[in-house]
């Protein structure tokens, strides 16, 4: 049945919307979405472009007096020529070199030993994990990792060193103004946030999935953590620093990291040790292919999650705006 | 297993995780929780040394439940206990003797993270000297690298800040290097446990094949870790970090941070690729030269130097010529007196620093050589240590240096072919030495005009004033005289480690 609607009504229905978009009568995007354009550059006149560009190309001149200084240019260009060589020499020496290692996938290659042989027959009795990788490196080879994890806490501590900006209070605190650059962003830009609201939380589900699924599929801690992270980073993009710092800040990463990095001493220091003086460790390693199995390696993996989505939220902010 | 031979891996851990947990603490209570994790692990290694000392063999700790060649492992002998002692003596005194300048250039509310990356530069340097496998100890070059980053430019000016940035730039060269060769000897080996390899080397010079590789692999692996210890040509980060960066992050820098891949180095040599392939290699043979060229030349750079922080960074580099050159002579003698050489410089290098910031507190903080006229009297103590310093590093009998330059003599009388050159580049080098230290020394002991003072206004500074930073140059000065006295034990202790090593 069809019934006959006034005009009025017409032009609230999607399909005469659609039609006016179709025929390019109307923009949906004007008035609905937030289109700040870039600032425009100062205007220089002729006279200061030509200044601009003469103090530029005489810059090298002024400050090395390069017409008069021999010496200097005689240097720049060895210095050029002789990295330029050493580079070649590198790279030609490496290439004879690697010419000359095994081949590639032959069976009696030196590195397909008892070693490998012991991870891939037995990885899964003795680690209770289904992906090998994982139990290599969150059980033979623990403290690599363990001192990896803490590779990555310590450059977020570096960052933060470089580029946090505590303002004026304390002792020899530092007067950085930086002009905050995030006015040449649009403030709500409803494509972003749009597709932010569907696609974080798929992100960090997915995120969390790889980091639980790291002992029973590809994926794991480091992996996981990434995806989170990125979530996060996405998250900010489109909401602001204002709405992240409801869940997120700077004490929680601290918080979050110190227990993390803790927790993840503190196993490694129980199996370390029982495995050093020969005591039986007392954590089951469950059924394969079980969620819950495997020991320590799936509070490893949460650990290293943790620490890795953490880290890369927290170098972004600091590149973004030096804190948060 | 005695309870004893925990205490290596309880040390790493402990520092590993003093880090992170110093990062929520204040600065103060991070200082304190720094100065007694550095205590309790030096009190650990002096224990651990003793229990080796008795045995009389080293031991293999397993890191977990699996054994040597599927899991992680890490191997104590009397060398390592003696190295982890020592270097957390002298980092324990280097942290002690800058906490003034820490308190005065650091900001404030980064003060703790100082001592995050202090924690994990300790547990990284332990992680170095008793790993027993490559890498671990390449994870924990990483962590190194890293921390002595932070250290250089946690004072933060535009200096530091360049500074630390061509010290990152060579140093992850170095890393790279370094890394590269790991991969090459894995490829060739299948192993990367330090004994395996050594076997498979073995089998593989016996076979006679992979000779290029393996050759390749070497020379990767010793000039990447001759790039991160500033081995002469390669140096060109090394004096404005020290120079510019806070007193004790240069202290730790100079004595501790090189020391620890020369110490990679040795045990790479002795016992991933073994001593006799490396000696036929003729790779120690430009480790040598090179070493020569550092002690000359970085005496050099040092007497044309007017910025006596800087001077004393460029000193950096004849020593770690010194130690090269010990190396490079290619016998255990030879590598001894370079341990040696790592115990005396760390000592008397550290002990410089320190004196050099009390000489330049009592001279209007100016590093300037022509302002330090008279600073010997205006702070005695430092200008006491001071000479101390520069008489170890000359090599006057009584101190430290003179114990590693005979050492290093007569290691050169075994040698045949390079005997020359090492005495002649010593007696060079001494003099060198003598003339930009001994110069300094007349300087400050040189009485300047009150009127001058008065202008400057200098004011002298008093060991009360100074507390701490006059009990870390006491310590020193004691350190110095230790190792200067009473070498034999020590060169006896060396000897045995050596034994124990490969």
């Amino acid at each position: 049945m069809s019934r006959k609607i006034s005009e009025e009504q017409y032009r609230k229905t999607r399909s005469y919307r659609l039609a006016r978009w179709l025929d390019g009568t109307k923009d949906p995007y004007v008035g609905e979405v937030e289109m700040r354009p870039q600032p425009v550059p100062k205007e220089e006149n002729w006279r200061q472009r030509e200044l601009r560009r003469k103090e530029k190309r005489d810059m090298l001149t002024h400050v090395y007096d390069i017409e008069r200084n021999r010496e200097l240019k005689a240097f720049r260009i060895a210095y050029q020529a002789v990295s330029v060589a050493f580079c070649l020499f590198l790279v030609l020496m490496l290439l004879i070199a690697v010419s000359y290692l095994p081949t590639i996938g032959h069976p009696e290659n030196p590195a397909n030993n008892e070693v490998s042989a012991r991870y891939i027959e037995n990885g899964l009795q003795e680690t209770g994990s289904v992906n090998i990788v994982t139990g290599m490196i969150l059980d033979y080879r623990a403290f690599d990792t363990l001192g990896e994890s803490h590779v990555l806490f310590i450059a977020t501590c570096t960052v933060l060193i470089l580029l946090r900006l505590d303002g004026k209070k304390g002792r020899n605190a530092r007067d950085v103004r930086v002009e905050d650059d995030s006015a040449h962003e649009p403030e709500n830009d409803a494509v972003l946030q749009l597709v932010a609201r569907i696609l974080v939380p798929p992100i960090i589900i997915f995120g969390i999935y790889v980091i639980l699924g790291g002992h029973l599929g590809p994926g794991g801690g480091f992996s996981g953590g990434a995806i989170i992270g990125a979530g996060l980073i996405l998250f900010v993009n489109a909401f602001g620093f204002e709405k992240t710092e409801r869940f997120f800040r700077a004490s929680t990463y601290k918080k979050l990291s110190v227990t993390a990095l803790g927790c993840y001493s503190l196993s490694k220091c129980y199996s370390f040790y029982t495995g050093a003086n020969h005591i039986e460790s007392v954590i089951p390693l469950g059924t394969p292919g079980a969620i819950l199995s495997s020991g320590l390696i799936l509070i490893l993996n949460i650990c290293v999650g943790i620490v890795v989505a953490g880290t890369m939220y927290t170098f972004y902010a600091m590149f973004r705006k030096g804190g948060y | 297993m005695a309870l004893v031979q925990n205490f290596p891996f309880i040390s790493i851990i402990l520092s590993l995780a003093a880090g992170p947990v110093s990062s929520v603490l204040g600065a103060k209570k991070a200082k304190w929780l720094n100065l007694l994790v550095i205590t309790v692990i030096g009190a650990m290694s002096a224990a651990v040394l003793a229990f080796v000392v008795g045995t009389g063999e080293s031991y293999v700790y397993t890191m977990g439940h699996f054994p040597a060649p599927w899991g992680n492992e890490i191997r104590v002998g009397v060398l390592e206990a003696l190295m982890a002692l020592f270097f957390c003596v002298v980092m324990l005194l280097c942290m002690l003797g800058g906490s003034r300048e820490r308190f005065l250039e650091l900001e404030e509310s980064k003060e703790n993270l100082y001592y995050v990356l202090v924690n994990l530069l300790l547990s990284s340097l332990l992680a170095l000297i008793y790993t027993n496998d490559l890498f671990t100890a390449y994870v924990f070059v990483e962590i190194n690298t890293i921390s002595a980053c932070g250290l250089i430019m946690i004072k933060q000016n535009g200096r530091t800040i360049e500074a630390a940035t061509r010290y990152m730039i060579m140093s992850l060269l170095g890393s790279g290097l370094f890394l590269l060769g790991i991969c090459f000897l894995y490829d060739l080996t299948g192993h990367l446990l330090m004994s395996n390899i050594q076997e498979q080397v073995r089998a593989i010079k016996a076979a006679g094949t992979y000779h290029l590789p393996l050759l390749v692999c070497v020379c990767l692996m010793s000039v990447g870790l001759a790039i991160k210890s500033a081995l002469y040509p390669f140096h060109a980060w090394l004096p404005d970090a020290y120079g510019y960066s806070t007193l004790s992050s240069a202290a730790i820098l100079s004595s501790l941070v090189s020391k620890g891949y020369v110490f990679l180095l040795i045990k790479i040599f002795f016992r991933v690729i073994g001593f006799g392939i490396i000696d036929d290699s003729k790779v120690i043979d430009v480790l040598f030269a090179f070493g020569i060229a550092g002690m000359i030349m970085g005496s050099v750079d040092a007497i044309r130097e007017d910025d006596v922080r800087r001077m004393i960074a460029y000193s950096s580099v004849a020593q770690i010529g010194y130690i090269y050159v010990g190396l490079g002579l290619g016998t255990t003698t030879g590598v001894i007196a370079s341990l040696y050489h790592i115990l005396s410089h760390a000592a008397t290098k550290a002990l410089l620093f320190v004196a050099v910031s009390g000489l330049t507190d009592a001279s209007g903080d100016s590093t300037d050589f022509f302002d330090l006229t008279g600073a010997g009297y205006r702070n005695r103590l430092a200008g006491v240590a001071f000479t101390v310093g520069s008489f170890s590093m000359v090599g006057i009998p009584l101190f430290a240096g003179f114990i590693s330059k005979y050492l290093f003599a007569r290691a050169a009388i075994w040698s045949d072919s390079k005997m020359l050159v090492t005495l002649v580049a010593l007696a060079v080098s001494t003099i060198l030495n003598a003339v930009y230290f001994m110069k300094t020394v007349i300087r400050i002991y040189t009485p300047e005009h009150p009127a001058v003072l008065k202008k400057k206004k200098f004011r002298a500074v008093t060991v009360s004033d100074q507390p701490a930073k006059s009990a870390a140059m006491v310590c020193f000065i004691i350190l110095n005289l230790i190792l200067g006295l009473s070498s034999e034990p020590i060169v006896h202790l060396l000897e045995r480690g050596m034994n124990m090593f490969a």
